[in-house]
């Protein structure tokens, strides 16, 4: 394609972008004429360009459309009508511009009916209000128009002057326009006089500003002599007039004339602004991504030879090389990046179509547009936002009249945002209409088959409105042209899970829906986490991992069973678990290696364990959970037990969802270049893609959507009960049932019953004494007994009532002094507890009762393993106190560290640590920061090393630069070893190395 | 494959479960020794992996498994057909690798009526050569019934 033209169609595809959302703006204000000046100039620019490139149906068309516009600038009234007239030529030259992209020419034929539409409409727009009577005057206007437009054409081929001319005139004249706005206000009032004489005389305001036109051209000084031939059959059809208005116009012509040189300078601030940026090919940028994706691939390639046989000759240009490629990476990044605006251009233009077919009064608030994402990305979501946009017009938003009867404003609003959120891009679609009917989507879940009614009476709100995003399933009752026929929002989801994003929704019913779409930023380069399991080696996006966990029976984090869900404690919350090799079926492949007699038993205590738990209500048993369990409680398979409760944890988050994904080894994070699945392999949803490590070897790429989707039936009726209670405000309005019981005559405590595993009665003389501890022979064990207060002691006589708690294969039993009730209760703390053991107090039937926290009293029945933990923790987790002023590399380390088994304090300067060492508390291992604020990492080190408790505890210097000098510098200081910050994995073997040294020293 | 009586082909024959297979030489981009082969798990039994094939991710078929053969005991010595397919490449995972023949088209017979329906798929007929029969091997086909399979 020629050059020139497909430069015009780039600038004037974006000018027509501009100009849509422009005319919508000057729609709602239609007295700002700085938006006004803007459209006319992109307008004129394509009329010109159009022009000069001898694209005549163009042309006509532009000019019609500024000719109407220009009757706005003169002051006639602005109205939807007019407006929707001009988008709908917008849209006519949009459509003559694809087929000009397609097949280089003009397509043939003719806009004559727009054209004459545009020019009848700015002939008539002061008589608009009486439109019938102007039915015939219309006509011959159109008749008249079209004279004008043969009189058009046959200028045009040799009037490429002409429109220079007049681009040159409105350049000069456009800024202009707001500052003597004021003076324009009497000519303008003049000039309407002359209209309203022209319309008499049926002559187009056309004429009128052509002759106007003309008449400039001298003044300017650009050569009309090319024009004047034709020009006198116009002209001569109404020569009065154009006198007139040749006169009144004059005072007005002169002025901006004279402005013409003021203007230049911001003409020029412009001119040098558009030197800053160039146009690129995009294919171009694509290779530039791709080789440096290849460069990427060669410096972990690099740095993992290095890791291995590095003798460090090649550390330092190494290191450098390594940042440089990062900054390379990230510069070419931001060369991608558009702001999200850009696909939101459309969507006033859509929500104007929109409000006018619905006859519903929308307004569209647009917050964050420029917020910058990959463009990649950016083009994959158009279409869904576009869609979710729609939806939320014809389905979230009430008719004018609906929101009036809800006492609602009559104008619904769509608020659409968008903002950065760690990595990711999140967007929120939200609009203050009607809601989701829960009832009503309930309902048609059940009617479409997806659940039966028994389970649609378990999922709670927000379970059932996620139904909207499954296939066909629509709440609109009419379909509509817009929507409704429940195709779409399946449809949505699917493409924004294809880019790596979720997408979720909030509903309030009668107050509104919230759509939260997350993706990342960019494709193509993604950090991952690699991690090991059953084996093989998987790749974890790092976008989605929250945080690492070293699972270990004996450490403060274990993994613990709740029947068959495998849980870990995490900060006073539960967190779901799955194995990645139960997901990927790894485990299956072992499992054929398991002896039969194994199975065997192994089915056995199945039946065994199901038995015992066969009181119990909730929960979908996992098949492969509760073999494991079932393992677990098989004394021979010892081992497997172990693998139960260790582990690593990846805390990975989906949306709103939280869940750790076993795994047996963590490595290290690498920059993975994604490349897409075979289409073979396209339909695992468990892999988003699949990449070369640094060597050489082919890894997955795990989807945490995929994850996600694959555990939810485990997950996610877990997840929302705990968010029900902890997070959202509606969904504390859910009762739950609490038991009552009492203890010593207080007041009544509660527990939540789904907690409880059963409730017993047992003999006083039942219970026995030993170790310290009461307990009592239960089910061919021994369970031990709690008592709520710290000093209780078992009845004398009579029967004891217990709460039997199953956690993994311990029970345990609290015992109660009476069970008074099972009750069916909000559960609102309202007043949090100092205390331990209690969560705090809440209105139960209308008296204020303790909720008891179960977790406080769970490891008193087992003060056994409560020793045997403090008592490996001090043997083998290492203390590490982590100095770094720089919370992100804190925040980076510890995980790391921690999941390499240490235990770590993290402080934010080389004083807070001295004060540490002054208060006495001693680490086995410092690392340390070396570029800090006041106290530097060499002053530190130096002052340790001077004398105190810490003199004997090894050093290692953690710097960005690793100059030798530096490393000299440090080796003075007394470091013992010196670590690039990047550096994880040399971390944390010069860490091994430091406390193997410190080991056998002591 | 053009149909002109005097059109041959050139095949590259190779070995699988024992049975002599050809397949069109214009097809093979590569034949090489695989190594490393990433397991995909949840993947289809008759795909053995991914590899690294200099730079490219190579989706590797187990032909065996395809053809529905036995496993072979050990995959030590096998080696692997590089192709391309719709801008993808694949590697089918075969015993061995024999010569290059040259085969008149005409010679070409359809799959006999009893053959194995699964063989029947991606066979396009057989050559009798001196002392056995020749399997020619539709390289499309072999690659499109897993993405049916995979589709059902």
């Amino acid at each position: 394609m020629d050059d020139l033209l497909s430069e015009f169609l780039t600038e004037t595809t974006e000018s027509l972008d501009v100009v849509d959302m422009e005319l919508i703006k000057f729609e709602q204000e239609p007295n700002n004429a700085d938006i006004l000046n803007n459209i006319f100039r992109l307008v004129h620019t394509i009329k010109g360009t159009c022009g000069f490139l001898g694209l005549p149906r163009l042309e006509a068309l532009a000019h019609a459309a500024e000719t109407l516009m220009g009757e706005f600038r003169d002051g006639v009234p602005v109205t939807a009508n007019a407006v929707t007239l001009i988008l709908e030529s917008i849209d006519q030259i949009k459509v003559i511009l694809a087929d000009l992209e397609a097949n280089e020419v003009e397509p043939e034929g003719s806009d004559s009916e727009l054209i004459s539409k545009l020019e009848v409409m700015a002939a008539g727009g002061s008589v608009e209000t009486e439109p019938p009577e102007e039915a015939p005057v219309k006509e011959d206007q159109a008749a008249d128009a079209a004279a004008i437009k043969v009189t058009e054409r046959e200028v045009k081929p040799g009037e490429v002057s002409l429109d220079e001319l007049e681009r040159a005139f409105q350049e000069a004249e456009s800024p202009e326009e707001a500052s003597v706005k004021e003076d324009q206000a009497a000519d303008a009032a003049a000039i309407k006089v002359t209209e309203r004489e022209v319309k008499s005389g049926e002559v187009s305001l056309d004429d009128l500003e052509r002759a106007f036109q003309e008449a400039e051209g001298p003044e300017m000084e650009i050569n009309p002599v090319a024009s004047d031939p034709e020009k006198p059959a116009e002209p001569e059809a109404e020569p009065e007039i154009v006198a007139e208005a040749l006169a009144e116009e004059a005072p007005a012509k002169s002025e901006p004339v004279a402005s013409a040189v003021e203007s230049a300078k911001p003409a020029e601030k412009k001119e040098s602004l558009k030197n800053q940026s160039i146009r690129v090919n995009v294919d171009t940028l694509e290779h530039l991504i791709t080789m440096v994706s290849e460069l990427v691939l060669t410096r972990n390639q690099l740095l993992e030879m290095e890791r291995q046989q590095g003798d460090g000759i090649f550390k330092v240009p190494l290191q450098r090389l390594s940042n440089v490629t990062g900054e390379l990476q990230e510069g070419i990044m931001k060369t991608r990046m558009q702001p999200i605006g850009n696909a939101w251009q459309k969507l006033p233009r859509i929500v104007r179509d929109l409000s006018k077919d619905l006859d519903k009064k929308i307004e569209l608030v647009m917050k964050g547009a420029d917020t910058e994402l990959d463009r990649q990305v950016l083009e994959l979501i158009k279409d869904p936002l576009t869609h979710m946009v729609r939806n939320s017009a014809d389905h979230g938003l009430e008719t004018t009249q609906g929101r009036i009867d809800a006492d609602k404003s009559e104008v619904g609003e769509i608020l659409l945002s968008a903002y950065h959120e760690g990595g990711h891009i999140i967007i929120e679609i939200a609009d203050d209409g009607r809601g989701l009917n829960t009832e009503k989507l309930k309902a048609k879940i059940i009617l479409n088959g997806l659940v039966t009614e028994a389970e649609a009476d378990q999922l709670t709100d927000a379970q059932i409105h996620r139904y909207v995003f499954n296939a066909g399933l629509s709440t609109a009752e009419n379909v509509t042209s817009v929507s409704g026929r429940g195709v779409g929002m399946d449809v949505v989801r699917s493409n924004i899970e294809l880019i790596g994003g979720t997408v979720d929704l909030k509903s309030v019913e009668g107050v509104g829906t919230t759509f939260f779409i997350k993706i990342p930023l960019t494709l193509a380069i993604v950090s991952a986490l690699i991690v090991e399991s059953s084996g093989e080696k998987f790749a974890l996006p790092q976008l989605s991992v929250v945080e690492l966990v070293r699972a270990h029976r004996d450490s403060e984090h274990r993994i613990e069973m709740i029947k068959d869900t495998a849980v870990l404690r995490l900060r006073n919350k539960l967190l779901p678990l799955v194995h990645l090799s139960t997901l990927l079926e790894l485990e299956r492949k072992r499992a054929n290696g398991a002896e039969i007699i194994d199975l065997a038993s192994e089915r056995a205590a199945l039946a065994e364990a199901e038995l015992e738990t066969a009181d119990q209500q909730e929960n979908a048993p996992s098949a492969d959970a509760s073999s494991d369990e079932a393992v677990a409680s098989n004394e021979e398979a010892g081992h497997q037990h172990e693998d139960v409760e260790n582990g690593f944890i990846v805390v990975t988050q989906v949306g709103p969802q939280n869940f750790g994904i076993v795994v047996d080894q963590v490595f290290h994070t690498e920059e993975i270049v994604v490349k897409p699945m075979s289409t073979m392999l396209r339909d695992i949803s468990m892999f988003s893609g699949n990449t070369i490590l640094g060597d050489g070897s082919v890894i997955l790429i795990v989807d945490p959507n995929g994850l996600a989707q694959a555990v939810s039936s485990e997950i996610s009726d877990e997840e929302d009960n705990k968010k029900d209670t902890s997070v959202s405000e509606t969904a504390q309005d859910q009762p739950i049932s609490l038991l009552l019981f009492k203890v010593a005559g207080g007041e009544p405590k509660a527990v939540p019953l789904s907690l409880i595993t059963r409730l017993e009665e047992i003999k006083v003389s039942d219970i026995e004494y030993a170790n310290g501890g009461y307990l009592v022979q239960y089910r061919g064990k021994l369970m031990p007994l709690v008592f709520v207060d710290p000093d209780g002691k078992p009845k004398e006589e009579g029967t004891q009532a217990l709460l039997v708690f199953a956690d993994n294969e311990r029970t345990m039993g609290i015992a109660v002094d009476e069970i008074v009730d099972v009750v069916e209760e909000k559960l609102d703390i309202e007043i949090a507890s100092e205390r331990e053991g209690t969560l705090g107090s809440a209105v139960i039937q209308g008296k204020a009762a303790e909720i008891l926290d179960i977790g406080y009293y769970l490891p008193q029945a087992f003060a056994d393993w409560f020793q045997r933990q403090e008592f490996d923790q001090n043997k083998f987790c290492k203390k590490i106190l982590l100095v770094d002023d720089s919370a992100f590399f804190r925040n980076m380390l510890t995980p790391v560290l921690k999941a390499a088994g240490y235990a770590v304090t993290a402080v934010e300067s080389a004083g807070h640590a001295l004060a540490l060492c002054e208060e006495g508390v001693m680490f086995d291992i410092i690392v340390s920061d070396i570029e800090m604020p006041d106290i530097n990492g060499f002053e530190f080190a130096e002052k340790i090393l001077a004398g105190g408790s810490w003199s004997e505890t090894p050093i290692i210097a953690l710097s960005s630069h690793c100059s030798p000098a530096a490393l000299e510098r440090g080796r003075q200081a007394g470091f013992h070893d010196y670590v690039a910050k990047f550096d994880r994995e040399g971390l944390i073997d010069v860490l091994g190395q430091s406390h193997k040294v410190v080991g056998e020293a002591a | 494959m053009s149909n002109s009586p005097d059109s041959s082909t050139e095949f590259m024959t190779m070995k699988i479960g024992g049975q002599l297979f050809g397949l069109a030489i214009n097809r093979v981009q590569d034949v090489f020794s695989p190594d490393k082969i990433t397991k995909v798990p949840l993947s289809d039994h008759d795909i053995s992996g991914v590899l690294n094939l200099r730079g490219r991710i190579v989706t590797v078929i187990d032909m065996r498994r395809r053809l529905e053969l036995p496993d072979r005991k050990s995959d030590h010595g096998c080696m692997a057909v590089g192709i391309e397919s719709g801008n993808e490449s694949f590697g089918l995972l075969i015993d061995s690798v024999g010569e290059v023949l040259h085969l008149k088209d005409e010679n070409l017979e359809s799959n006999p009526a009893n053959l194995d329906a699964c063989w029947t798929l991606v066979s396009g007929g057989v050559h009798r050569l001196e002392g056995e029969l020749l399997v020619v091997l539709d390289v499309d086909r072999v690659l499109a019934i897993s993405k049916e399979s995979l589709a059902a």
